[in-house]
């Protein structure tokens, strides 16, 4: 089964950039990214630009509307995201726990759907 | 007393023995928690027609799997996307050549352990660990765990159905977790035994002939896992427990049905059987040395049991098992209980110390038996105004009408005045 594990943090949490955190922070991101993908449990995944990038895009009555901004304004937002290939939810939230945003941060972990045909 | 049942009741006493393991059964067989369900509940309705023509078969539990699976095969026929289940039909159809004419042993194994494992797994809500498990393994019918939980039927029906989808869409695993989350597994399996249990034993509201049939039901569930898993000492720990506890049942209500307290139980009322299965239980764990919060509660428990008389009590021994307790759960609750064994063993003032220490910083202001606690050092240590004061806060922060008398009790005997606004 494939799970997106959706990785969800409050921006300003966490290392940031230029401090002497960062750098072990990136590095275990590394370090995990490869340890899926020798595992053979990697199928994708992104790490995403800011809030401040975000634009929210809708139609209504055939009209484009955008908007600058996320579409939900919650303390905790959408940073990236890995999609993983594995057994059963067990397994999932094994490897959603070893995300190193995990530890201040939350991994919402959501099956994917498979279409009959 | 069986002589007095009807068939009809012998049917359904049979079906709920047998339910969890056949169910348990069946979902490792169809990989479907609800198609598994479905089928058995054909077979019962079977069942029912059935034996109560021709009388039980030999083997109830067999008959009931055999004709599952055969609705099963039904069902899956009778789906619009037949085509794409032939591989499900055929596995079907080699079990039922494969199966006739052994003995019911040998037709399906016990898979109890990985159905509770599925049902308590923490990515399902509490409530709905606690409704699943007396569903698929205790056997209760939709409308008798709403009546449990005073739930509409339809609301808890509802709970159950997205419970199953959920396990099926999100992938929960049907098996015994891995050694390095087993441990964190098993204790999320006791907890819902736990709570099925208190929820009969402490009756916050609702039917109390209900309720104490709750409490039975998790000693049951817990045989079940300790028959399952002998070797984990936090098991029998919880199965002692609530064996310690549930022997004190009929002394704990008075003849007008109020409260009566451990202090004043007629200890001849207490089940000697249950307590000695209880203390059995932990006289086998304890010298394992893997201690955990059940043993240590069941093994202060047992230590009651085995006063004759609550003057004879050895509270130096439960102030020690307090310790221990504190020690691997440092709880403010547990430091209430602590500080009471304290009062018994030293002196009410180094109680009421510990107490105040632990409720120092507001986190017990809301928690009842901590003001119920405080009243009665304070009023053994001659404060009665302050005692009557504490009682009428633990008064109003208890919503359960018995234990509201049993205190409104306590405190008229402390000349405190009647009842309050």
């Amino acid at each position: 089964m494939q799970y997106m594990c959706l990785i969800y943090s409050g921006e300003g949490t966490g290392p940031q950039p230029d401090t002497p955190e960062i750098g072990a922070y990136m590095q275990a991101y590394g370090a995990f990214t490869e340890k899926v993908r020798a595992d053979g449990k990697f199928v994708g995944g992104d790490a995403l630009q800011p809030i401040a990038t975000a634009t929210t895009v809708s139609v209504r009555d055939g009209k484009t509307e955008t908007m600058d901004g996320p579409f939900a304004e919650t303390k905790e937002q959408l940073g990236g995201y890995y999609l993983l290939d594995c057994a059963d939810l067990d397994e999932a939230i094994k490897y959603a726990a070893m995300i190193p945003t995990a530890t201040h941060g939350r991994i919402e972990v959501r099956p994917v759907v498979v279409w009959d045909n | 007393m069986q002589l007095s049942l009807t068939p009809g009741q012998i049917i359904e006493k049979t079906v709920r023995e047998e339910w969890g393991r056949i169910l348990a059964s069946l979902v490792k067989m169809l990989g479907d928690f609800q198609l598994a369900e479905d089928c058995l509940q054909d077979a019962v309705v079977s069942a029912m027609h059935h034996w109560g023509r021709n009388g039980l078969p030999n083997s109830p539990a067999a008959w009931l799997i055999t004709t599952a699976r055969r609705k099963a095969i039904d069902r899956l026929r009778r789906d619009k996307n037949a085509a794409s289940k032939q591989d499900e039909i055929s596995y079907l159809l080699d079990l039922e050549n494969q199966t006739m004419g052994e003995t019911e042993t040998d037709v399906f194994p016990d898979k109890r352990l990985e159905m509770i494992f599925t049902c308590c797994h923490p990515a399902l809500e509490e409530k709905t660990r606690v409704a699943l498990t007396l569903r698929t393994l205790g056997g209760l019918t939709t409308e008798e765990i709403a009546g449990a939980f005073l739930d509409r039927p339809e609301a808890m029906a509802q709970r159950l159905v997205r419970a199953k989808k959920k396990i099926s869409l999100a992938g929960i695993p049907y098996a015994i977790p891995d050694g390095d989350v087993l441990p964190e597994r098993i204790s999320s399996v006791l907890r819902v035994i736990y709570l099925i249990f208190n929820e009969g034993y402490s009756a916050t509201a609702g039917d109390t002939l209900m309720r104490s049939d709750l409490s039975e039901e998790a000693i049951r569930l817990a045989r079940i896992v300790y028959q399952l898993l002998p070797e984990e000492t936090e098991v029998s720990g919880l199965l002692a427990l609530m064996l310690l506890h549930d022997s004190r049942r009929f002394a704990r209500v008075g003849e007008h049905g109020q409260m009566v307290a451990l202090e004043e139980q007629d200890r001849s009322l207490w089940d000697s059987g249950k307590m000695r299965e209880g203390s059995a239980l932990l006289r086998a764990s304890l010298p394992k040395r893997r201690l955990g919060p059940y043993q240590l509660q069941a093994a202060i428990s047992a230590v009651h049991a085995e006063s004759p008389h609550w003057s004879q009590t050895d509270w130096p021994q439960i102030e020690a098992l307090y310790d221990l307790l504190y020690s691997i759960q440092p709880s403010a609750v547990v430091r209430v209980n602590q500080a009471i064994a304290v009062s018994h063993a030293r002196c009410v003032e180094v109680g009421l110390k510990m107490l105040n220490a632990a409720g120092h910083d507001g986190r017990l202001e809301r928690y009842q038996p901590f003001h119920a606690a405080k009243a009665d050092l304070l009023a053994r240590s001659g404060n009665l105004s302050e005692a009557a004061g504490c009682l009428r806060t633990a008064i109003d922060l208890t919503e359960n009408d018995l234990e509201c008398a049993f205190l409104q009790a306590k405190l008229e005997k402390l000349g405190g005045n009647g009842p309050h606004q």
